[in-house]
């Protein structure tokens, strides 16, 4: 059996899946930190 | 439940007992303070996280051997078994921060266990499915309802509901008890998870690496890449946690704002 499309694939999906989380949390924080500057300058 | 112009966890309490209790588990409890630390440490951890993690990904596809027993579906570790660490790491901070949460009343143990979650969540289940590859060339099988692999999918499970508990309190606007508690009982898993290959006859390998007897029986040329890929996904899931907080933070500041302006 080949073994390379199975090693290719649990890299691929570790690399996708690590790079969401990041993605998705750095926007997360970005949005959460842009309301809070803004609610910050309210009067 | 909080007064008026004081946010949901204490944020501006937290910001004036720090200034009157210098010991140091509550030295970072004023989220200022905290804040001031971790904003330069999320990019540092992250671009330091990610040289590593492809450094050591590039050593594990290309200049790492291939197993005698195993072959070449051997490389799948560099990202399973870090995968694994963080999916177990995960729950222990959220078991730590929880138990901060309910005896010392910490304000930013929740924050923290929420933040938690998400990244554990995530490494546990690419330690389900990276297993999962491993296993199909290696065991002819991509399941087997064995020990290690039932105890880590009750792990995720339990990642599921610490998220759900959690989001559903956040919602109410409670204080995260149930969530706390929920963290520390879940933390029983985490025994049976490692002690697992030990107690049953499993078909997953038993333990190679360890720390206690600082021995392994790993060749050091496929030592080096996985303690490179565990350390490097590690700082990548504290900057993905760092992240986290300090957007439920910026949150809570949100909310606190509303609620003073409210007041007025």
């Amino acid at each position: 059996m080949n073994h390379w499309p199975f090693i290719l694939g649990a890299y691929a999906l570790t690399v996708l899946a690590t790079l969401g989380l990041l993605g998705g949390s750095w926007a997360a924080m970005r949005r959460a930190e842009r309301q809070a500057d803004a609610a910050g300058r309210t009067p | 439940m909080p007064g008026p112009g004081k946010g949901k966890l204490g944020f501006d309490a937290a910001h004036r007992s720090a200034k009157q209790t210098p010991d140091p588990m509550h030295a970072f409890a004023n989220p200022a303070r905290f804040l001031k630390i971790a904003r330069p440490l999320t990019g540092w951890l992250g671009w330091t996280g990610a040289l590593l993690a492809v450094g050591a990904l590039a050593a594990g596809l290309f200049a790492s051997p291939s197993d005698y027993l195993q072959g070449e579906s051997v490389r799948i570790m560099y990202v399973h078994v870090p995968a694994a660490w963080l999916g177990m790491a995960g729950w222990s901070g959220i078991a730590a921060a929880s138990a901060m949460q309910l005896i010392w009343r910490h304000p930013l143990a929740a924050v923290a266990a929420r933040a938690l979650a998400v990244p554990g969540a995530v490494f546990a289940a690419l330690c389900l499915a990276t297993g999962s590859l491993w296993g199909r060339p290696t065991w002819g099988t991509y399941w087997e309802w064995d020990g290690r692999m039932t105890s880590m999918l009750v792990l995720l499970f339990l990642y599921l509901g610490h998220i759900a508990l959690g989001s559903a309190d956040r919602e109410r606007g409670g204080e995260g008890r149930v969530t706390a508690l929920f963290g520390l009982v879940g933390a029983i898993n985490l025994p049976v998870i490692h002690y697992s290959v030990v107690w049953w006859n499993t078909l997953h390998q038993g333990q190679s690496i360890s720390f206690v007897r600082a021995s392994s029986s790993i060749a050091p040329e496929m030592l080096w890449p996985l303690l490179a890929a565990a350390l490097g996904f590690s700082l990548l899931f504290a900057s993905a946690v760092l992240m986290r907080m300090r957007a439920e933070l910026a949150r809570l500041k949100v909310e606190a704002r509303l609620r003073r302006m409210a007041s007025e």
